[in-house]
């Protein structure tokens, strides 16, 4: 595969967030992620500095809303959280316990 | 690849090891020294401490007995000296071992004293050391291998990349007839839904079901104080970007793969009876807890993939180390066998991944030693179901 290596990884095209794969992205870095169930590129700029393997909202996410990965609900936000920022537990909570 | 082979040493019962310890094996913690002592004296035996084995009653007792002769059991044991402080309980793991057919010899210590138990055991170990230094590894189809999985230190780069590339594994290699297991009881809340669908039918998938919420009901709700978040994810799960247990729990389900479905759901080091194919066990998600019980269910070889970087090994089931994280790969690279962070820089594929993975299992059968076996990782740990009385 002579692609460009992608910065971020999208599980599932229904997914709310992507996550980061290389390490040092910055607040406000343009970043190209791969959607690997129908792989296709996308891109967006993040507005935190994202560690690796950590996630950010690739799309307005509401207050009290599920956050979907792999397809599924993975927990619900606590805060409105903006396109672009750091998705965590600061604003994700799990659902279940 | 259905054809795939490995060399192995085949034991008396028919089962195929890949590796060929003497283990000298505590009943109980007071036997500890005298095993640790008889290891010393006849180098290349290998003695099991563990912290019990007293006064322990119930299912608890019986798990007890269960790790024990499973582990004197395992195939990649050639032949064992049990040490208990007194005879009864001595001899039934003696028993029970012996049905495998392999040389197994029991000592008591009370009537005789440590010194006295460690000469006698010594001498019985020597013997046996020499028999099994003397077995020879045979060619042995890829069916004859038994494989356990489970995860840890997980981060999301395990759900993308290492926990798929087992998945990819597990699902070529359940077509080839091997026998693979996958447990972590807590750790598949949050997806438990979907967990009860992958059984070969209902009767399985509720037979799941039900384990898993025994679990929920006889263990988390009574000893919760508020909620799991501070255990369920882990430190190291969050620190490496996971948030919730749903998202934990859909990681680890990537290690089952897409078509495999398991065939039965065993108890905690409970060998398979059901043939070739995959099996769920209740364990707990705690790395060495886990895998001391797949291994005492029989397993040959462990294939733990992780993110942030787990170090466990196990004295008697070698334990592989698969990651996909670049940065665990460059600070702690010691402790992995197969790195497969290509996967995460569209390098290479799933399918490729797998192959390497089912490469190097069957190097680590032929006789590669494991990063965690080098370093001398042996963390033996029994389960303990509530206190002894």
């Amino acid at each position: 595969m002579n692609t460009l290596p992608p910065d971020f990884l999208v599980h599932d095209d229904r997914d709310a967030v992507g996550v980061v794969v290389v390490e040092g992205v910055a607040a406000g870095d343009d970043l190209s992620g791969w959607v690997m169930d129908c792989d296709k590129t996308i891109n967006l700029a993040v507005n935190d500095p994202i560690p690796l393997g950590h996630k950010f909202a690739l799309r307005d996410i509401r207050n009290g809303e599920s956050i979907i990965k792999y397809g599924e609900n993975i927990g619900h936000a606590v805060t409105d959280i903006p396109k672009g920022d750091h998705v965590h537990v600061h604003n994700v909570k799990t659902s279940k316990w | 690849m259905s054809d795939l082979s490995f060399f192995g040493y085949r034991r008396e019962n028919g089962r195929v090891g890949i590796r060929n310890h003497v283990v000298i094996l505590p009943l109980d913690d007071l036997s500890n020294a005298a095993c640790e002592a008889v290891a010393n004296n006849i180098k290349g035996t290998l003695a099991l401490p563990h912290h019990y084995g007293r006064l322990q009653f119930g299912e608890d007792l019986e798990l007890h007995f269960r790790t024990l002769i499973g582990a004197g059991a395992n195939p990649n044991v050639a032949a064992v000296v049990v040490i208990g402080i007194e005879p009864g309980w001595t001899a039934r793991v003696v028993d029970g071992i012996a049905k495998t057919g392999k040389p197994v010899q029991g000592f008591a210590i009370e009537q005789h004293g440590d010194i006295e138990t460690i000469a006698n055991a010594s001498r019985t170990a020597k013997d046996f050391l020499h028999a099994a230094s003397e077995l020879t590894r045979g060619q042995c189809p890829i069916s004859d291998l038994w494989v356990s999985h489970k995860c840890g230190e997980s981060d999301t780069t395990s759900g993308m990349g290492a926990n798929p590339t087992v998945g990819n594994f597990i699902d070529k290699t359940d077509v080839m007839g091997v026998t693979n297991c996958f447990g972590e009881t807590s750790e598949i809340t949050g997806a438990e839904h979907l967990c009860r669908e992958r059984a070969v039918n209902k009767e399985i998938g509720d037979k799941w079901f039900a384990t898993w919420q025994a679990y929920m009901d006889e263990v988390i709700e009574p000893h919760k104080t508020s909620d799991l978040s501070e255990s369920q994810p882990t430190k190291g799960n969050i620190e490496g970007g996971l948030t919730t247990i749903e998202e934990k729990a859909m990681g680890n389900l990537q290690k089952i793969g897409k078509n495999a479905r398991y065939i039965d759901v065993l108890a905690p080091a409970e060998t398979p009876q059901k043939g070739p194919g995959l099996y769920f066990m209740d364990t707990s998600s705690a790395a060495a807890e886990c895998v001391t019980l797949q291994a005492a269910g029989g397993f040959a070889v462990h294939i733990f993939p992780t993110g942030q970087g787990n170090i466990i090994g196990n004295p008697i089931e070698p334990v592989i180390k698969v990651t996909a994280n670049p940065r665990t790969v460059r600070t702690m690279g010691e402790h992995v066998d197969l790195d497969v962070s290509g996967l995460l820089r569209r390098e290479i594929n799933l399918d490729q991944a797998g192959d390497a993975l089912i490469d190097m299992v069957v190097r680590t059968c032929n006789g590669r030693l494991t990063a965690a076996e080098v370093l001398g990782h042996r963390e033996f740990v029994m389960t303990k179901l509530y206190r002894s009385a």
